[in-house]
């Protein structure tokens, strides 16, 4: 989707802040919300999860801390996936706010622990199956296509209709725009080259290139210099 | 998500779905203690070490990085797809994730703020070369800037050059100098830097 997620290349977003020392979590709340959402490991899919931050409300998106994004996202994906409703949640959140001291319920599950360590520990999520042949090589000339799908996507608007080089081949992975919704696609993954003169134009620094993992259905071949009609007609 | 604190929410959310047996408590608090403690930039900097003083684990790293990093007891979640980049006299590499915040957890740790915020997203991508001199780097224009947008499942670790001034260190010295940042690619490491 051409959401504000889609933030590459934008002005007006200043100078980047540091913080120095900066600490993992910043308050409680996040340190437990981080620990909570990871205990859901394997119960949804990084694909699911991004496409879950982009329906926040575009302006919440720009003035909220990042956890506050992530909160957002992950009340989207429990709704959604039915582990709970929207009525017992804001019911629960009604009765913390009426006493916020109250504890929050304890409960051990140490079978579940390992298999989360395990989880984080080895990473190895599955790739799809071995596939057909690819249709494009190292080298090729490509276009990033002019594409504009409402739902997840990830070819971000800067690199849209601008021409690239095959720089690198990499295995097939989920194609997002329909595994972020359940589905099971799958395609051959490519690290395309752009340089900065084709993304922005003849101000750009000449010494820059940016790349991106594109999916094969996100590319089309360029034609050959030798394929244009010659100058003057 | 309504004008209530993110605390209650959080609070909420982890109450129900507790009682529901979906989660457990002390799942909660052994995943931040592996995020918060264990899994940081100190893995990365041994990667880095290892690959300044051995020339065969260098070329497997740049070959197989996830495989290389396994070899060293260092592998995990946002890590099984890794690809390091080097930095040499004319190159220059940076990663981003421009969509959300995808970063190399495995190696790293837990991103930094800026690195999740669209200031640095939107403009590492656009004008690198200014970015890095707010950050620091000053890079000449005969330096390519090659920067890593991470948009599927692959992460990036930027292998920074080895600073002069280092010869007969310690793989445990080396590795004391390489910052997070400059895995990162927002600068590089010297002799008088240190993690932090």
């Amino acid at each position: 989707m051409n959401g504000i997620h889609d933030v590459g290349g934008m002005h007006g977003f200043g100078q980047v802040h540091g913080e120095s020392d900066e600490p993992v979590f910043h308050a409680e709340w996040e340190r437990r919300l981080f620990g909570l959402r990871m205990s859901l490991l394997g119960r949804y899919t990084l694909d699911e999860a991004r496409r879950a931050s982009e329906t926040m409300d575009p302006g919440a998106y720009l003035t909220s801390p990042y956890y506050e994004r992530w909160l957002a996202s992950l009340e989207f994906l429990l709704v959604e996936k039915g582990y709970l409703t929207q009525a017992e949640l804001e019911q629960m959140v009604a009765e913390y706010e009426k006493d916020p001291d109250a504890p929050v319920p304890r409960r051990e599950n140490p079978a579940l622990v390992e298999r989360l360590l395990r989880m984080v520990r080895e990473g190895g999520s599955p790739l799809p199956e071995a596939m057909g042949p690819r249709r494009f090589r190292e080298g090729d000339r490509i276009r990033a296509r002019n594409m504009h799908p409402p739902g997840h996507n990830r070819l971000p608007r800067y690199a849209r209709g601008k021409p690239g080089k095959i720089a690198r081949l990499y295995p097939a992975f989920f194609l997002p725009d329909t595994h972020a919704y359940g589905g099971q696609e799958a395609e051959y993954l490519y690290c395309v080259s752009f340089t900065g003169e084709d993304l922005w134009g003849s101000d750009a620094d000449p010494s820059h290139l940016v790349h991106l993992d594109l999916w094969e259905s996100y590319l089309e071949p360029l034609p050959d210099v030798t394929d244009r009609a010659p100058e003057g007609d | 998500m309504g004008a209530e604190s993110p605390d209650t929410r959080v609070k909420a959310i982890e109450a129900l779905l507790t009682e529901k047996g979906l989660i457990s408590s002390d799942a909660i608090d052994a995943l931040i203690r592996e995020y918060e403690e264990d899994v940081g930039p100190l893995l990365g900097a041994r990667v880095v070490a290892r690959a300044w003083t051995d020339p065969e684990f260098k070329a497997s790293l740049l070959k197989d990085a996830t495989a290389a990093c396994k070899e060293l007891g260092i592998e995990g979640l946002m890590g099984d797809h890794l690809v390091a980049v080097e930095n040499t006299p004319t190159v220059h590499n940076v990663v981003v994730c421009t969509l959300c915040s995808c970063y190399p957890w495995s190696v790293l740790g837990l991103p930094p703020s800026w690195y999740k915020q669209p200031a640095y997203r939107s403009r590492i991508v656009l004008e690198p070369r200014r970015v890095l001199r707010e950050f620091g780097c000053e890079l000449p224009e005969s330096v390519e800037i090659r920067v890593w947008d991470s948009s599927a499942d692959i992460r990036y670790l930027v292998l920074p050059e080895r600073p002069p001034g280092t010869e007969g260190m310690s793989e445990e010295e080396l590795a004391a100098l390489v910052t997070r940042d400059a895995m990162i690619g927002v600068e590089r490491v010297t002799v008088f830097q240190g993690p932090g």
